[in-house]
């Protein structure tokens, strides 16, 4: 219990969850945002923004995460000077929340795309057939039905990006891996002790994710 | 149980009676390798109600869901009030605000109420004030017998019960002209009668309507004109009386013969 105490209080163990989370919940909304957009671009009747939507998501899910985020950093920022915040750290923060975005932006278009199946296609050929165009019928009939179907495989993908967070690491930002390995380094005594506050610390934070998604997908079930 | 003689204000204009309001011209369309519909010449004039009747696989249905372009054709015109069916987009949608349709599987949009199915199309398509809206829905679900369900989510109704709200969701676009597409095929036998009901009642306030269906009492009481396909072919037309006493071709015989036999 003293190595425990005495690591909690030579590091800021909870000031490096708390980056986690805070990448997570940007990462989660830009991604939710540009998901669905890319979703209803995929399911939409022009055939060049189908295209397009299709090649982000083979694109961007067939791309390593890693790659992502240091291009993010080291192309965006250290190439071509793009910077999201003027305040050094915060800059590779946001760079990295964009990288996890625009990759996580895939994955959340393919689970709106499975909970755009659930919907059976007559209700997509009622709200054709009482005058909605494509844009209303997305947004008024489908998608509310597809988000509701979809809610169990957005859980999976806001479940990966919690931990997938950890990659912001290789994007400079001081968050658990990084401080995992420093931990590491000057504390090889308490190697185990270090890896079991980790691990905890994550099904800690993913455990209630799963639980709320499982139970919100069998509540938001639509009835047919 | 419908009451329909009391209800105001029929959505059927009856200005030009017998003016053609939809009219095929030569529609051709393949589904692969399968000719489905065969230079179709069809014309329903206004306030006329058109039953099409025909055995499985005939292109009935096809050639119903044609006509508000839920499947597009091959060759061929179609024009509805003198417009021709515009290809996609915004035209599109308005002219399909003029076309009522009722689905085989009712197809109430599952996340919404009973009121809200009705309500949607007028508010969203055209841009009706929402307390009117309600007033006309409520007045609709009235007349087809289901204002009682208003606030239920559809799966909470019953077959006929839904179907009848299809049809009030329909009627409140005010639609020129409607399509049943096999309207009573997924009932329950007992609930039948209640939608039919409803679409008599509909057919007597004079509104235009191209009804797919396998129930040729409702051909015999309410139709002007009886439509028989056969292999994506309108095999013969002619007054139901006409149809079914003495039918002309030797297939509408055989097809009768073998349903009216029961």
């Amino acid at each position: 219990m003293d190595d425990f105490t005495s690591l909690f209080s030579e590091f800021d163990v909870l000031g490096a969850f708390w980056t986690n989370i805070q990448l997570t919940f940007f990462a989660a909304i830009v991604s939710l945002v540009v998901g669905t957009v890319l979703a209803v671009m995929r399911i939409s009747p022009v055939p060049s923004l189908r295209w397009a939507g299709s090649t982000y998501v083979t694109l961007i899910r067939n791309t390593p995460l890693t790659v992502i985020i240091v291009f993010c950093v080291l192309g965006l920022w250290g190439q071509l000077g793009i910077t999201l915040s003027s305040d050094f750290q915060r800059n590779f923060f946001w760079l990295s929340v964009l990288g996890l975005a625009v990759y996580h932006a895939a994955f959340v278009c393919e689970a709106l795309r499975s909970g755009v199946n659930t919907v059976p296609v007559g209700q997509a050929e009622a709200a054709r057939a009482i005058g909605l165009d494509f844009a209303s019928s997305a947004r008024l009939v489908i998608l509310p039905q597809a988000f509701r179907g979809a809610v169990a495989p957005l859980g999976n993908v806001l479940i990966a990006l919690t931990k997938n967070s950890t990659v912001a690491a290789a994007g400079s930002v001081a968050e658990t891996s990084g401080l995992l390995r420093t931990m590491i380094e000057n504390r090889p005594d308490l190697i185990l002790a270090i890896f079991f506050i980790f691990a905890f610390g994550f099904v800690l934070i993913v455990v209630p994710i799963g639980l709320a998604t499982t139970s919100l997908s069998r509540r938001l079930a639509v009835a047919r | 149980m419908v009451d329909l003689a009391t209800a105001s204000s029929g959505p059927a204009a009856h200005d030009d009676e017998g003016a053609p309001l939809v009219e095929l011209r030569g529609v051709d369309k393949h589904f692969g390798p399968l000719h489905v519909l065969k230079q179709i010449d069809l014309t329903v004039a206004r306030g006329e109600v058109v039953v099409i009747i025909g055995p499985s696989g005939s292109g009935k249905s096809t050639l119903c869901r044609t006509i508000n372009r839920l499947e597009t054709i091959d060759a061929g015109t179609i024009t509805i009030d003198g417009r021709e069916l515009p290809a996609e987009g915004r035209e599109l949608a308005r002219l399909r605000a003029d076309v009522g349709m009722v689905f085989q599987s009712f197809n109430l949009f599952a996340h919404k109420t009973v009121l809200e199915n009705v309500t949607l199309g007028p508010i969203k398509a055209k841009g009706v004030k929402r307390a009117a809206a309600r007033s006309r829905a409520m007045e609709l679900l009235d007349r087809v017998g289901v204002a009682n369900q208003a606030e239920k989510l559809p799966a909470q109704l019953s077959g006929g019960q839904q179907q009848r709200v299809a049809v009030a969701r329909a009627l409140a676009m005010d639609p020129k002209v409607m399509l049943f597409d096999e309207p009573t095929s997924a009932l329950d036998p007992e609930m039948i009668n209640e939608v039919l009901d409803v679409m008599v009642g509909l057919a007597r306030d004079g509104m235009t309507m191209l009804v797919v269906t396998h129930e040729m009492g409702f051909a015999r009481r309410a139709a002007n004109r009886v439509v028989f396909m056969d292999g994506g072919e309108i095999v013969e037309q002619a007054d139901p009386e006409t149809f079914f006493t003495s039918p002309s071709s030797a297939r509408a015989r055989d097809f009768l013969s073998k349903i009216l036999t029961h």
